[in-house]
Protein backbone atom coordinates (compact mmCIF):
# COMPACT_ATOMS: atom_id res chain seq x y z
CA UNK A 1 0.00 0.00 0.00
CA UNK A 2 1.12 3.55 -0.74
CA UNK A 3 1.98 5.99 1.98
CA UNK A 4 -1.36 7.07 3.47
CA UNK A 5 -2.67 10.59 3.00
CA UNK A 6 -2.13 12.31 6.34
CA UNK A 7 -3.24 15.79 5.33
CA UNK A 8 -6.00 17.46 7.32
CA UNK A 9 -7.65 20.85 7.05
CA UNK A 10 -8.38 23.35 9.82
CA UNK A 11 -10.44 26.18 8.38
CA UNK A 12 -8.47 27.28 5.32
CA UNK A 13 -5.27 25.87 6.78
CA UNK A 14 -3.95 22.62 5.38
CA UNK A 15 -1.63 20.55 7.58
CA UNK A 16 0.78 17.98 6.11
CA UNK A 17 -0.15 15.69 9.00
CA UNK A 18 -2.34 15.92 12.09
CA UNK A 19 0.43 15.91 14.70
CA UNK A 20 0.72 19.21 16.54
CA UNK A 21 2.48 20.32 19.71
CA UNK A 22 0.44 21.74 22.59
CA UNK A 23 1.04 25.29 23.74
CA UNK A 24 3.44 25.64 26.65
CA UNK A 25 5.04 22.23 26.19
CA UNK A 26 7.27 22.94 23.21
CA UNK A 27 8.60 26.42 23.98
CA UNK A 28 9.22 28.36 20.81
CA UNK A 29 10.32 25.28 18.86
CA UNK A 30 14.05 25.86 18.91
CA UNK A 31 14.43 24.17 22.31
CA UNK A 32 13.65 20.82 20.64
CA UNK A 33 15.59 21.43 17.43
CA UNK A 34 18.45 19.03 18.20
CA UNK A 35 16.10 16.25 19.31
CA UNK A 36 13.08 16.46 16.98
CA UNK A 37 13.00 17.06 13.22
CA UNK A 38 10.73 20.08 13.54
CA UNK A 39 9.93 20.04 9.81
CA UNK A 40 8.07 16.75 10.18
CA UNK A 41 5.46 18.24 12.54
CA UNK A 42 2.04 19.05 11.15
CA UNK A 43 1.82 22.22 13.18
CA UNK A 44 3.83 23.86 15.90
CA UNK A 45 1.91 25.69 18.63
CA UNK A 46 4.08 28.08 20.60
CA UNK A 47 3.93 29.06 24.26
CA UNK A 48 1.05 31.47 24.96
CA UNK A 49 1.86 35.08 24.14
CA UNK A 50 0.52 38.06 26.07
CA UNK A 51 0.63 41.73 25.13
CA UNK A 52 3.41 42.48 27.60
CA UNK A 53 6.00 40.05 29.04
CA UNK A 54 4.74 38.14 32.05
CA UNK A 55 7.07 36.95 34.85
CA UNK A 56 4.78 34.07 35.81
CA UNK A 57 3.91 32.67 39.24
CA UNK A 58 6.31 32.13 42.15
CA UNK A 59 7.70 28.60 42.60
CA UNK A 60 6.95 25.81 43.28
CA UNK A 61 5.12 25.76 39.95
CA UNK A 62 4.92 22.06 39.15
CA UNK A 63 4.29 18.87 41.05
CA UNK A 64 4.23 15.30 39.80
CA UNK A 65 1.06 13.31 40.48
CA UNK A 66 -0.01 9.77 39.59
CA UNK A 67 0.44 9.49 35.80
CA UNK A 68 0.27 13.24 35.53
CA UNK A 69 1.46 16.58 36.75
CA UNK A 70 0.01 19.79 38.10
CA UNK A 71 1.33 23.08 36.83
CA UNK A 72 0.72 26.69 37.74
CA UNK A 73 3.26 28.50 35.59
CA UNK A 74 1.16 31.65 35.32
CA UNK A 75 1.80 32.13 31.59
CA UNK A 76 5.38 33.32 31.88
CA UNK A 77 6.26 34.49 28.36
CA UNK A 78 8.38 36.99 26.47
CA UNK A 79 5.46 39.15 25.33
CA UNK A 80 4.21 40.08 21.85
CA UNK A 81 7.00 42.44 20.80
CA UNK A 82 9.86 40.12 21.76
CA UNK A 83 8.03 37.17 20.22
CA UNK A 84 7.80 38.90 16.85
CA UNK A 85 11.33 40.25 17.05
CA UNK A 86 13.24 37.28 18.58
CA UNK A 87 11.22 34.11 18.07
CA UNK A 88 9.28 34.48 14.83
CA UNK A 89 12.33 34.73 12.51
CA UNK A 90 13.42 31.25 13.63
CA UNK A 91 9.92 29.78 13.25
CA UNK A 92 8.89 31.41 9.97
CA UNK A 93 10.95 29.22 7.57
CA UNK A 94 9.98 25.94 9.27
CA UNK A 95 7.67 23.57 7.40
CA UNK A 96 4.92 23.06 10.00
CA UNK A 97 2.01 25.44 10.23
CA UNK A 98 2.68 27.98 12.94
CA UNK A 99 -0.05 28.46 15.52
CA UNK A 100 0.36 31.26 18.02
CA UNK A 101 -1.51 30.75 21.28
CA UNK A 102 -2.54 34.11 22.76
CA UNK A 103 -3.79 35.30 26.12
CA UNK A 104 -5.10 38.64 27.33
CA UNK A 105 -6.33 39.95 30.64
CA UNK A 106 -9.02 41.92 28.81
CA UNK A 107 -10.88 41.59 25.51
CA UNK A 108 -8.96 44.57 24.18
CA UNK A 109 -5.63 42.85 24.84
CA UNK A 110 -6.66 39.71 22.92
CA UNK A 111 -7.82 41.90 20.03
CA UNK A 112 -4.59 43.91 20.00
CA UNK A 113 -2.40 40.78 19.96
CA UNK A 114 -4.51 39.11 17.27
CA UNK A 115 -4.42 42.22 15.09
CA UNK A 116 -0.64 42.49 15.40
CA UNK A 117 -0.13 38.82 14.57
CA UNK A 118 -2.49 39.07 11.60
CA UNK A 119 0.05 41.30 9.88
CA UNK A 120 2.83 38.77 10.41
CA UNK A 121 3.85 36.55 7.55
CA UNK A 122 4.52 33.02 8.75
CA UNK A 123 1.79 33.01 11.39
CA UNK A 124 -0.82 30.59 10.08
CA UNK A 125 -3.30 30.46 12.91
CA UNK A 126 -4.20 32.04 16.21
CA UNK A 127 -5.29 29.89 19.14
CA UNK A 128 -7.30 31.82 21.73
CA UNK A 129 -6.42 30.64 25.21
CA UNK A 130 -9.61 31.23 27.16
CA UNK A 131 -8.93 28.31 29.45
CA UNK A 132 -5.83 28.87 31.56
CA UNK A 133 -6.75 27.99 35.15
CA UNK A 134 -3.68 29.65 36.72
CA UNK A 135 -4.08 33.39 36.21
CA UNK A 136 -6.23 35.85 38.11
CA UNK A 137 -7.47 37.78 35.09
CA UNK A 138 -8.24 36.48 31.61
CA UNK A 139 -8.17 32.79 30.77
CA UNK A 140 -10.97 30.94 32.48
CA UNK A 141 -12.88 34.17 33.10
CA UNK A 142 -13.73 34.06 29.39
CA UNK A 143 -13.78 30.32 28.84
CA UNK A 144 -16.28 29.42 31.55
CA UNK A 145 -18.95 31.84 30.31
CA UNK A 146 -20.62 31.32 26.92
CA UNK A 147 -21.51 35.01 26.53
CA UNK A 148 -17.91 36.08 27.19
CA UNK A 149 -16.61 33.31 24.92
CA UNK A 150 -18.88 34.45 22.12
CA UNK A 151 -18.10 38.14 22.45
CA UNK A 152 -14.35 37.64 22.61
CA UNK A 153 -14.29 35.21 19.68
CA UNK A 154 -16.36 37.60 17.56
CA UNK A 155 -14.12 40.56 18.35
CA UNK A 156 -10.95 38.65 17.47
CA UNK A 157 -12.62 37.21 14.36
CA UNK A 158 -13.30 40.77 13.20
CA UNK A 159 -9.58 41.68 13.18
CA UNK A 160 -7.98 38.60 11.64
CA UNK A 161 -8.24 36.52 8.49
CA UNK A 162 -5.85 33.93 9.95
CA UNK A 163 -7.30 30.59 10.94
CA UNK A 164 -8.87 31.10 14.36
CA UNK A 165 -8.84 28.32 16.93
CA UNK A 166 -10.39 28.55 20.38
CA UNK A 167 -8.92 26.40 23.17
CA UNK A 168 -11.63 25.28 25.57
CA UNK A 169 -11.48 24.46 29.24
CA UNK A 170 -12.76 21.20 30.71
CA UNK A 171 -13.60 23.03 33.95
CA UNK A 172 -17.24 23.61 33.00
CA UNK A 173 -20.44 21.66 33.41
CA UNK A 174 -21.21 21.36 29.69
CA UNK A 175 -18.35 21.98 27.29
CA UNK A 176 -20.64 21.83 24.24
CA UNK A 177 -22.24 25.13 25.32
CA UNK A 178 -18.86 26.88 25.13
CA UNK A 179 -18.03 25.04 21.90
CA UNK A 180 -21.20 26.27 20.15
CA UNK A 181 -20.66 29.81 21.45
CA UNK A 182 -17.17 29.92 19.95
CA UNK A 183 -18.20 28.40 16.63
CA UNK A 184 -21.24 30.65 16.24
CA UNK A 185 -18.94 33.64 16.80
CA UNK A 186 -16.62 32.58 14.00
CA UNK A 187 -14.06 30.05 15.29
CA UNK A 188 -12.57 27.90 12.51
CA UNK A 189 -11.71 25.11 14.92
CA UNK A 190 -11.69 24.15 18.60
CA UNK A 191 -8.85 22.83 20.71
CA UNK A 192 -10.21 20.44 23.34
CA UNK A 193 -9.05 20.43 26.20
CA UNK A 194 -6.85 22.58 28.42
CA UNK A 195 -5.81 21.30 31.88
CA UNK A 196 -8.15 20.19 34.66
CA UNK A 197 -8.02 22.21 37.86
CA UNK A 198 -6.37 20.22 40.66
CA UNK A 199 -4.72 20.34 44.08
CA UNK A 200 -1.87 18.49 45.77
CA UNK A 201 -1.14 18.66 49.52
CA UNK A 202 2.11 18.20 51.44
CA UNK A 203 1.34 15.93 54.39
CA UNK A 204 4.09 17.25 56.63
CA UNK A 205 3.45 20.95 56.24
CA UNK A 206 -0.26 20.60 55.37
CA UNK A 207 0.36 23.21 52.72
CA UNK A 208 -0.52 23.08 49.03
CA UNK A 209 2.41 21.75 47.01
CA UNK A 210 2.04 24.61 44.51
CA UNK A 211 2.62 28.23 45.49
CA UNK A 212 -0.49 29.09 43.46
CA UNK A 213 -2.45 26.57 45.66
CA UNK A 214 -4.24 25.02 42.66
CA UNK A 215 -2.85 24.07 39.27
CA UNK A 216 -3.76 22.47 35.96
CA UNK A 217 -3.62 18.67 35.74
CA UNK A 218 -2.15 17.21 32.56
CA UNK A 219 -0.57 13.99 31.36
CA UNK A 220 -1.86 10.44 30.79
CA UNK A 221 -4.15 10.73 33.83
CA UNK A 222 -6.53 13.07 31.98
CA UNK A 223 -6.78 11.19 28.68
CA UNK A 224 -10.19 9.58 29.22
CA UNK A 225 -11.69 12.94 30.20
CA UNK A 226 -10.20 14.66 27.16
CA UNK A 227 -11.36 11.89 24.87
CA UNK A 228 -14.92 12.08 26.18
CA UNK A 229 -15.01 15.86 25.68
CA UNK A 230 -13.57 15.65 22.17
CA UNK A 231 -16.29 13.15 21.31
CA UNK A 232 -19.00 15.41 22.79
CA UNK A 233 -17.74 18.54 21.05
CA UNK A 234 -17.18 16.84 17.68
CA UNK A 235 -20.85 15.79 17.68
CA UNK A 236 -22.04 19.27 18.70
CA UNK A 237 -20.25 21.46 16.14
CA UNK A 238 -19.36 21.31 12.45
CA UNK A 239 -15.82 22.71 12.63
CA UNK A 240 -12.67 20.61 13.14
CA UNK A 241 -11.83 19.60 16.70
CA UNK A 242 -8.21 19.32 17.75
CA UNK A 243 -7.88 16.69 20.47
CA UNK A 244 -5.44 17.27 23.31
CA UNK A 245 -5.06 15.78 26.77
CA UNK A 246 -2.81 12.95 27.88
CA UNK A 247 -1.65 11.73 24.47
CA UNK A 248 1.69 9.96 24.83
CA UNK A 249 1.49 7.12 22.29
CA UNK A 250 0.21 6.64 18.74
CA UNK A 251 -2.54 4.43 20.13
CA UNK A 252 -3.76 7.37 22.21
CA UNK A 253 -3.78 9.55 19.09
CA UNK A 254 -5.77 7.01 17.08
CA UNK A 255 -8.39 6.90 19.85
CA UNK A 256 -8.82 10.66 19.50
CA UNK A 257 -9.25 10.44 15.70
CA UNK A 258 -11.89 7.75 16.12
CA UNK A 259 -13.65 9.90 18.73
CA UNK A 260 -13.82 12.76 16.23
CA UNK A 261 -10.57 14.75 16.39
CA UNK A 262 -9.30 16.09 13.05
CA UNK A 263 -5.84 16.71 14.50
CA UNK A 264 -4.15 16.08 17.83
CA UNK A 265 -1.80 18.03 20.06
CA UNK A 266 0.87 16.46 22.22
CA UNK A 267 1.66 18.27 25.45
CA UNK A 268 3.08 16.89 28.68
CA UNK A 269 4.48 13.82 26.89
CA UNK A 270 7.09 16.11 25.28
CA UNK A 271 8.53 16.50 28.79
CA UNK A 272 9.01 12.82 29.55
CA UNK A 273 9.63 11.63 26.00
CA UNK A 274 11.13 14.44 23.90
CA UNK A 275 10.79 12.46 20.65
CA UNK A 276 7.12 11.59 21.26
CA UNK A 277 5.82 13.70 18.36
CA UNK A 278 7.91 11.72 15.88
CA UNK A 279 7.00 8.39 17.54
CA UNK A 280 3.28 9.23 17.30
CA UNK A 281 3.55 10.35 13.66
CA UNK A 282 5.32 7.13 12.69
CA UNK A 283 2.85 5.04 14.68
CA UNK A 284 -0.20 6.65 13.08
CA UNK A 285 1.28 6.10 9.63
CA UNK A 286 1.99 2.43 10.32
CA UNK A 287 -1.49 1.96 11.80
CA UNK A 288 -3.17 3.37 8.69
CA UNK A 289 -1.10 1.14 6.43
CA UNK A 290 -1.77 -1.94 8.56
CA UNK A 291 -5.52 -1.22 8.69
CA UNK A 292 -5.76 -0.50 4.97
CA UNK A 293 -7.00 3.04 5.56
CA UNK A 294 -5.85 5.29 2.70
CA UNK A 295 -6.58 8.66 4.30
CA UNK A 296 -6.46 9.80 7.91
CA UNK A 297 -9.73 11.62 7.26
CA UNK A 298 -11.39 8.22 6.73
CA UNK A 299 -10.61 7.42 10.36
CA UNK A 300 -11.96 10.62 11.92
CA UNK A 301 -15.22 10.29 13.83
CA UNK A 302 -15.64 6.59 13.14
CA UNK A 303 -16.57 5.62 16.70
CA UNK A 304 -19.06 2.74 16.50
CA UNK A 305 -21.88 3.06 18.99
CA UNK A 306 -23.92 0.09 17.90
CA UNK B 1 18.60 32.23 26.45
CA UNK B 2 20.02 34.19 23.58
CA UNK B 3 20.35 31.85 20.62
CA UNK B 4 23.91 32.72 19.78
CA UNK B 5 24.86 32.06 23.39
CA UNK B 6 23.63 28.51 23.26
CA UNK B 7 26.78 27.26 21.56
CA UNK B 8 29.61 25.31 23.04
CA UNK B 9 32.83 27.13 23.47
CA UNK B 10 34.99 24.26 24.60
CA UNK B 11 38.39 25.73 23.92
CA UNK B 12 39.80 28.05 26.53
CA UNK B 13 39.76 31.62 25.38
CA UNK B 14 43.44 32.35 24.74
CA UNK B 15 43.27 35.89 26.07
CA UNK B 16 41.37 35.35 29.32
CA UNK B 17 42.11 31.68 29.96
CA UNK B 18 38.43 31.21 30.76
CA UNK B 19 36.08 28.66 29.24
CA UNK B 20 32.50 29.78 28.96
CA UNK B 21 30.08 27.21 30.33
CA UNK B 22 27.18 27.46 27.87
CA UNK B 23 25.19 24.49 26.70
CA UNK B 24 24.91 23.30 23.12
CA UNK B 25 22.18 21.17 21.57
CA UNK B 26 21.30 18.28 23.86
CA UNK B 27 20.99 14.72 22.60
CA UNK B 28 18.31 12.20 23.45
CA UNK B 29 19.72 8.69 23.64
CA UNK B 30 19.10 5.19 24.99
CA UNK B 31 21.94 4.74 27.44
CA UNK B 32 22.96 1.32 28.72
CA UNK B 33 24.05 0.91 32.33
CA UNK B 34 27.57 -0.51 32.33
CA UNK B 35 28.37 -0.36 36.04
CA UNK B 36 26.50 0.12 39.30
CA UNK B 37 27.87 0.62 42.78
CA UNK B 38 26.31 1.20 46.17
CA UNK B 39 28.51 3.78 47.84
CA UNK B 40 26.78 4.11 51.20
CA UNK B 41 23.46 3.12 52.70
CA UNK B 42 21.51 5.44 50.38
CA UNK B 43 24.03 6.74 47.82
CA UNK B 44 24.53 5.01 44.49
CA UNK B 45 26.84 5.39 41.51
CA UNK B 46 25.78 4.50 37.94
CA UNK B 47 27.92 4.45 34.81
CA UNK B 48 26.04 4.83 31.53
CA UNK B 49 27.26 4.32 27.97
CA UNK B 50 26.61 7.32 25.75
CA UNK B 51 29.33 8.81 23.63
CA UNK B 52 27.26 11.79 22.43
CA UNK B 53 26.65 12.88 26.01
CA UNK B 54 30.02 11.92 27.50
CA UNK B 55 32.07 13.79 24.94
CA UNK B 56 29.95 16.95 25.04
CA UNK B 57 29.44 17.14 28.81
CA UNK B 58 30.96 20.03 30.76
CA UNK B 59 31.30 20.10 34.56
CA UNK B 60 28.12 21.44 36.15
CA UNK B 61 25.84 20.23 33.36
CA UNK B 62 23.18 17.61 33.98
CA UNK B 63 21.16 14.87 32.32
CA UNK B 64 17.47 13.99 32.49
CA UNK B 65 16.94 10.27 33.08
CA UNK B 66 13.59 8.61 32.51
CA UNK B 67 13.60 5.98 35.24
CA UNK B 68 10.58 4.02 34.03
CA UNK B 69 8.89 3.19 30.75
CA UNK B 70 5.56 3.36 32.58
CA UNK B 71 3.71 6.61 33.31
CA UNK B 72 4.12 6.46 37.08
CA UNK B 73 6.49 8.01 37.93
CA UNK B 74 5.86 10.17 34.91
CA UNK B 75 8.68 12.64 34.67
CA UNK B 76 12.39 12.16 34.03
CA UNK B 77 14.76 13.06 36.88
CA UNK B 78 17.64 15.52 36.67
CA UNK B 79 21.12 14.33 37.74
CA UNK B 80 24.30 16.31 37.57
CA UNK B 81 27.09 14.63 35.64
CA UNK B 82 29.53 13.21 38.19
CA UNK B 83 32.36 12.29 35.84
CA UNK B 84 33.03 11.19 32.28
CA UNK B 85 35.43 8.58 31.03
CA UNK B 86 35.73 8.05 27.29
CA UNK B 87 32.22 7.29 26.05
CA UNK B 88 30.81 6.74 29.55
CA UNK B 89 29.21 9.24 31.87
CA UNK B 90 28.46 8.67 35.53
CA UNK B 91 25.86 9.90 37.96
CA UNK B 92 26.06 9.83 41.74
CA UNK B 93 22.77 10.11 43.59
CA UNK B 94 21.10 9.72 46.94
CA UNK B 95 17.80 7.89 47.21
CA UNK B 96 15.21 10.53 48.04
CA UNK B 97 11.98 9.29 46.46
CA UNK B 98 10.17 7.10 43.97
CA UNK B 99 12.46 7.83 41.00
CA UNK B 100 15.77 7.34 42.76
CA UNK B 101 14.47 4.19 44.46
CA UNK B 102 13.88 2.66 41.02
CA UNK B 103 17.27 3.80 39.80
CA UNK B 104 18.97 2.30 42.85
CA UNK B 105 17.64 -1.15 41.89
CA UNK B 106 19.10 -0.93 38.39
CA UNK B 107 21.14 -3.83 37.04
CA UNK B 108 23.99 -3.66 34.55
CA UNK B 109 22.64 -4.01 31.00
CA UNK B 110 19.41 -2.09 31.54
CA UNK B 111 18.87 0.98 29.36
CA UNK B 112 17.36 4.34 30.15
CA UNK B 113 16.23 7.19 27.92
CA UNK B 114 18.60 10.04 28.74
CA UNK B 115 18.61 13.62 27.50
CA UNK B 116 21.74 15.73 27.81
CA UNK B 117 24.06 17.33 28.42
CA UNK B 118 21.82 20.12 29.67
CA UNK B 119 22.19 23.53 31.24
CA UNK B 120 25.00 25.93 31.88
CA UNK B 121 28.02 24.48 33.67
CA UNK B 122 30.78 25.94 35.79
CA UNK B 123 33.10 28.60 34.51
CA UNK B 124 36.55 27.13 34.03
CA UNK B 125 39.31 29.53 34.97
CA UNK B 126 42.91 29.23 36.09
CA UNK B 127 44.20 29.71 39.62
CA UNK B 128 43.23 28.77 43.16
CA UNK B 129 39.69 27.54 43.66
CA UNK B 130 37.65 26.49 46.68
CA UNK B 131 35.07 23.77 45.98
CA UNK B 132 32.50 23.62 48.78
CA UNK B 133 30.33 20.50 48.85
CA UNK B 134 27.38 19.67 51.07
CA UNK B 135 26.71 15.91 51.01
CA UNK B 136 25.67 14.69 47.57
CA UNK B 137 26.53 18.17 46.26
CA UNK B 138 29.99 16.76 45.71
CA UNK B 139 28.73 14.96 42.57
CA UNK B 140 29.29 17.79 40.04
CA UNK B 141 32.23 19.30 41.96
CA UNK B 142 34.24 16.11 41.51
CA UNK B 143 33.85 16.44 37.72
CA UNK B 144 34.90 20.08 37.99
CA UNK B 145 38.01 19.26 40.03
CA UNK B 146 39.01 16.56 37.59
CA UNK B 147 38.42 18.80 34.57
CA UNK B 148 40.26 21.81 36.00
CA UNK B 149 43.32 19.62 36.58
CA UNK B 150 43.21 17.56 33.37
CA UNK B 151 42.71 20.63 31.17
CA UNK B 152 45.58 22.39 32.85
CA UNK B 153 43.62 25.19 34.48
CA UNK B 154 44.84 24.27 37.94
CA UNK B 155 47.60 22.28 39.56
CA UNK B 156 46.09 19.73 41.96
CA UNK B 157 47.31 21.71 44.97
CA UNK B 158 45.43 24.79 43.74
CA UNK B 159 42.13 22.95 44.18
CA UNK B 160 40.79 22.78 47.73
CA UNK B 161 37.69 20.70 48.39
CA UNK B 162 35.75 21.43 51.56
CA UNK B 163 33.25 18.63 52.14
CA UNK B 164 30.56 18.80 54.78
CA UNK B 165 27.83 16.43 55.91
CA UNK B 166 25.76 15.32 58.86
CA UNK B 167 27.94 12.26 59.42
CA UNK B 168 30.82 10.32 57.89
CA UNK B 169 28.49 8.53 55.43
CA UNK B 170 27.75 11.91 53.79
CA UNK B 171 31.41 12.50 52.89
CA UNK B 172 31.74 11.00 49.43
CA UNK B 173 34.58 10.17 47.02
CA UNK B 174 37.38 10.58 49.57
CA UNK B 175 39.65 8.09 47.80
CA UNK B 176 39.02 9.53 44.35
CA UNK B 177 39.73 13.06 45.56
CA UNK B 178 42.93 11.90 47.23
CA UNK B 179 43.99 10.25 43.97
CA UNK B 180 43.41 13.55 42.15
CA UNK B 181 45.84 15.15 44.57
CA UNK B 182 43.53 17.98 45.63
CA UNK B 183 43.55 19.37 49.16
CA UNK B 184 40.61 17.91 51.08
CA UNK B 185 39.13 19.13 54.35
CA UNK B 186 36.09 17.62 56.01
CA UNK B 187 33.47 18.64 58.54
CA UNK B 188 30.63 16.57 59.97
CA UNK B 189 27.85 17.79 62.20
CA UNK B 190 28.11 14.73 64.45
CA UNK B 191 31.90 14.85 64.51
CA UNK B 192 32.25 11.30 63.13
CA UNK B 193 34.76 12.44 60.51
CA UNK B 194 36.93 15.54 60.17
CA UNK B 195 36.18 18.59 62.18
CA UNK B 196 32.85 18.73 64.04
CA UNK B 197 30.50 21.47 62.82
CA UNK B 198 29.46 23.07 59.58
CA UNK B 199 31.48 23.35 56.40
CA UNK B 200 31.00 27.11 56.40
CA UNK B 201 33.51 27.40 59.27
CA UNK B 202 36.19 25.99 56.94
CA UNK B 203 35.10 28.33 54.16
CA UNK B 204 35.51 31.31 56.45
CA UNK B 205 39.00 30.19 57.54
CA UNK B 206 40.15 29.60 53.98
CA UNK B 207 38.87 32.95 52.78
CA UNK B 208 40.42 34.78 55.73
CA UNK B 209 43.78 33.06 55.24
CA UNK B 210 43.95 33.79 51.51
CA UNK B 211 46.26 36.60 50.46
CA UNK B 212 44.21 37.33 47.33
CA UNK B 213 40.63 36.56 46.24
CA UNK B 214 39.95 32.87 45.53
CA UNK B 215 37.17 31.63 43.31
CA UNK B 216 34.49 29.80 45.30
CA UNK B 217 32.26 27.14 43.75
CA UNK B 218 29.57 25.43 45.79
CA UNK B 219 26.90 22.76 45.52
CA UNK B 220 24.70 21.49 48.31
CA UNK B 221 21.61 22.39 50.34
CA UNK B 222 20.22 25.84 49.62
CA UNK B 223 20.84 27.20 53.13
CA UNK B 224 24.48 26.17 52.85
CA UNK B 225 24.82 27.79 49.41
CA UNK B 226 23.36 31.00 50.72
CA UNK B 227 25.80 31.02 53.66
CA UNK B 228 28.78 30.26 51.41
CA UNK B 229 27.69 32.98 48.97
CA UNK B 230 27.48 35.44 51.85
CA UNK B 231 30.99 34.59 53.08
CA UNK B 232 32.42 34.84 49.55
CA UNK B 233 30.73 38.18 48.95
CA UNK B 234 32.05 39.56 52.26
CA UNK B 235 35.56 38.48 51.28
CA UNK B 236 35.22 39.95 47.79
CA UNK B 237 35.56 36.54 46.15
CA UNK B 238 33.62 35.46 43.04
CA UNK B 239 31.19 32.65 43.83
CA UNK B 240 29.32 30.21 41.65
CA UNK B 241 26.55 27.99 43.02
CA UNK B 242 24.86 24.96 41.47
CA UNK B 243 21.15 24.75 42.27
CA UNK B 244 18.78 21.83 42.31
CA UNK B 245 15.01 22.05 41.77
CA UNK B 246 12.27 19.79 40.52
CA UNK B 247 11.78 20.06 36.78
CA UNK B 248 9.67 18.38 34.12
CA UNK B 249 11.64 18.79 30.89
CA UNK B 250 15.19 20.05 31.50
CA UNK B 251 15.04 21.82 28.14
CA UNK B 252 13.83 25.27 29.16
CA UNK B 253 10.27 24.63 28.09
CA UNK B 254 8.09 23.68 31.05
CA UNK B 255 9.16 26.70 33.13
CA UNK B 256 8.62 24.59 36.23
CA UNK B 257 12.16 24.83 37.65
CA UNK B 258 12.48 28.57 38.09
CA UNK B 259 14.06 30.42 41.01
CA UNK B 260 13.54 34.05 41.88
CA UNK B 261 16.14 36.34 40.34
CA UNK B 262 18.03 38.32 42.99
CA UNK B 263 17.89 42.05 43.53
CA UNK B 264 15.03 42.84 41.17
CA UNK B 265 12.23 45.19 42.21
CA UNK B 266 9.41 43.08 40.74
CA UNK B 267 9.26 39.32 40.38
CA UNK B 268 11.60 37.88 37.76
CA UNK B 269 12.57 34.25 37.44
CA UNK B 270 15.51 32.25 36.11
CA UNK B 271 15.23 28.72 34.78
CA UNK B 272 17.53 26.38 36.70
CA UNK B 273 17.70 24.15 33.60
CA UNK B 274 18.83 26.84 31.14
CA UNK B 275 20.19 29.93 32.88
CA UNK B 276 21.56 27.44 35.45
CA UNK B 277 21.98 25.04 37.11
CA UNK B 278 25.21 26.96 37.78
CA UNK B 279 24.67 30.60 38.64
CA UNK B 280 26.83 33.42 39.82
CA UNK B 281 25.71 33.64 43.45
CA UNK B 282 24.61 37.24 42.93
CA UNK B 283 22.09 36.15 40.30
CA UNK B 284 20.06 34.12 42.79
CA UNK B 285 20.89 35.39 46.29
CA UNK B 286 20.00 38.93 47.25
CA UNK B 287 22.95 41.06 48.24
Amino acid sequence: MNHPDLTVTLGRLKLANPVMTASGTFGYGEEYAGIVDLNRLGALVVKGISLRPRPGNPPPRIVETAAGMLNAIGLQNVGLTAFIRDKLPYLRPLAPALVVNILGETEDEYVEIAAALSDQEGVDAIELNISCPNVAAGGLVFGADPVATSRLTARVRAVTRKTLLVKLTPNVTDITVMARAAVDAGADGLTVINTLLGLAVDLTTRRPRLANVTGGLSGPAIKPVALRMVWQVARAVDVPVIGVGGISTWQDAVEFFIAGATAIQIGTANFFNPTVTMNVLEGITAFLIDSGVAKITDLIGTLRLT
Amino acid sequence: MDKNQSQFQTDPNPTSGITEPFSGSPRHIQAKVVATRRITNDVYHLSLMGEEIATAARPGQFVMVRVSQAVDPLLPRPFSIHRVMGDRFDILFRVVGQGTRILARTAVGETFAVTGPLGRGFLLAPGRVLLVAGGIGLAPLFFLAQDLISRGFCRPDEVTVLAGGRGRADILCREELTELGVRLQITTEDGSLGRPGLVTSLVQEQLEAASEPIRVVSCGPKAMLQAVAGLAAAAGCPCQVSLETGMACGLGVCLGCVVRKADTPGPAYLRVCREGPVFDAGEVFNS
